[in-house]
């Protein structure tokens, strides 16, 4: 296995679904290749920041006005007393 | 990850769309909360701003309290929902491009991940071996605000389904076969568009830790 090879299994190592005989041959490489071990790492470090960017969600106001509806909605279902 | 509603077993689910039916706000407000996040990316791999996406997240919701009468039951609550996002999406029609055809991988999602010029070529003493290695990394990289900003600039320059595809696994931490179901794709398709948008993610990372000095004159 070539690093230019290693650098594009990378995410099927990681969700484990290289063949035994591949993953093997990618364990290999990473122990005897310091720079595909650190790319490797690298692509965790990546993964992980993803994993901590601050959640986007709604704004108050839309959220605010959802809530409104919702009230709306439930009013014209009818038989609700509320 | 879902915070106060764990709506994504299905048993719960039952109670939670006979909560919805029978007009309960609290659930309904828990549920906004806790789903919102993930529509609005995935209304984000569709539309062109956030302000419409978050428009398109809203007409969803409006959109799942007219339908949650006819909700049958068949898909899980979360997936039909998804669908429900993906079609308002859709029908907003913003941009010409109709819908992203996910099924398939275009020529953004295909070719190698790394510059080729990284790595010898056939004359080379070890063809396909790195020029020279990565730079290393500062030790625990933290996401402050500048790490943050480049990594958000990094998933916007993602193509539509590759950023669709890492924000639901690594932002929102759906499993593979999740995102296989919620997009409808293969395996392999899913796991090429994350490995690429990954490794677009990491090679903006790079690019920032070896950043010129004057990065950092020019911000003072």
């Amino acid at each position: 296995m070539t690093c230019e090879e290693f650098v594009e299994l990378v995410t099927a190592y990681l969700e484990g679904t290289l063949p035994d005989e591949q993953r093997l041959a990618f364990d290999e490489h990473m122990a005897l290749c310091p720079g595909c071990d650190r790319y490797l790492a690298q692509f965790r470090t990546t993964i992980d920041l993803l994993g901590e960017l601050p959640e986007e969600s709604l704004s108050s106001p839309a959220r605010e006005s959802l809530l409104n509806a919702f009230a709306q909605w439930r009013r014209t279902m009818g038989g609700d007393s509320s | 990850m879902t915070g106060a509603v764990d709506a994504d077993r299905r048993p719960d689910e039952q109670a939670l769309v006979g909560a919805l039916r029978a007009g309960d706000e609290q659930t309904f407000a828990a549920l906004v909360d806790a789903w919102s996040a993930w529509m609005l990316r995935l209304a984000r791999g569709h539309v062109p701003s956030p302000a419409v996406a978050e428009e398109v997240v809203q007409e969803s919701w409006l959109a799942v309290l007219q339908g949650v009468d006819k909700f049958r039951g068949e898909a899980s609550l979360r997936t039909w929902v998804y669908r429900i996002v993906v079609n308002q999406a859709k029908r907003r029609g913003v941009r010409e491009r109709r819908s992203i055809p996910f099924a398939s991988l275009s020529e953004e999602d295909l070719g190698p991940t790394v510059d080729p010029e990284r790595f010898q070529s056939a004359g080379e003493p070890h063809p396909g071996g790195w020029r020279q290695f990565p730079e290393e990394w500062p030790e625990n990289v933290a996401l402050g605000r500048e790490i943050r900003e480049v990594v958000t600039t990094a998933l916007a320059e993602l193509s539509p389904r590759q950023r669709v595809v890492v924000a639901l696994r690594d932002l929102d931490g759906h499993s593979a076969d999740e995102v296989c179901e919620l997009l409808d794709i293969s395996a392999g398709n899913q796991r090429v568009l994350l490995h690429r948008g990954r490794a677009v993610v990491r090679a903006h990372l790079e690019q920032y830790f070896a950043g010129p000095v004057t990065r950092y004159e020019v911000s003072s």
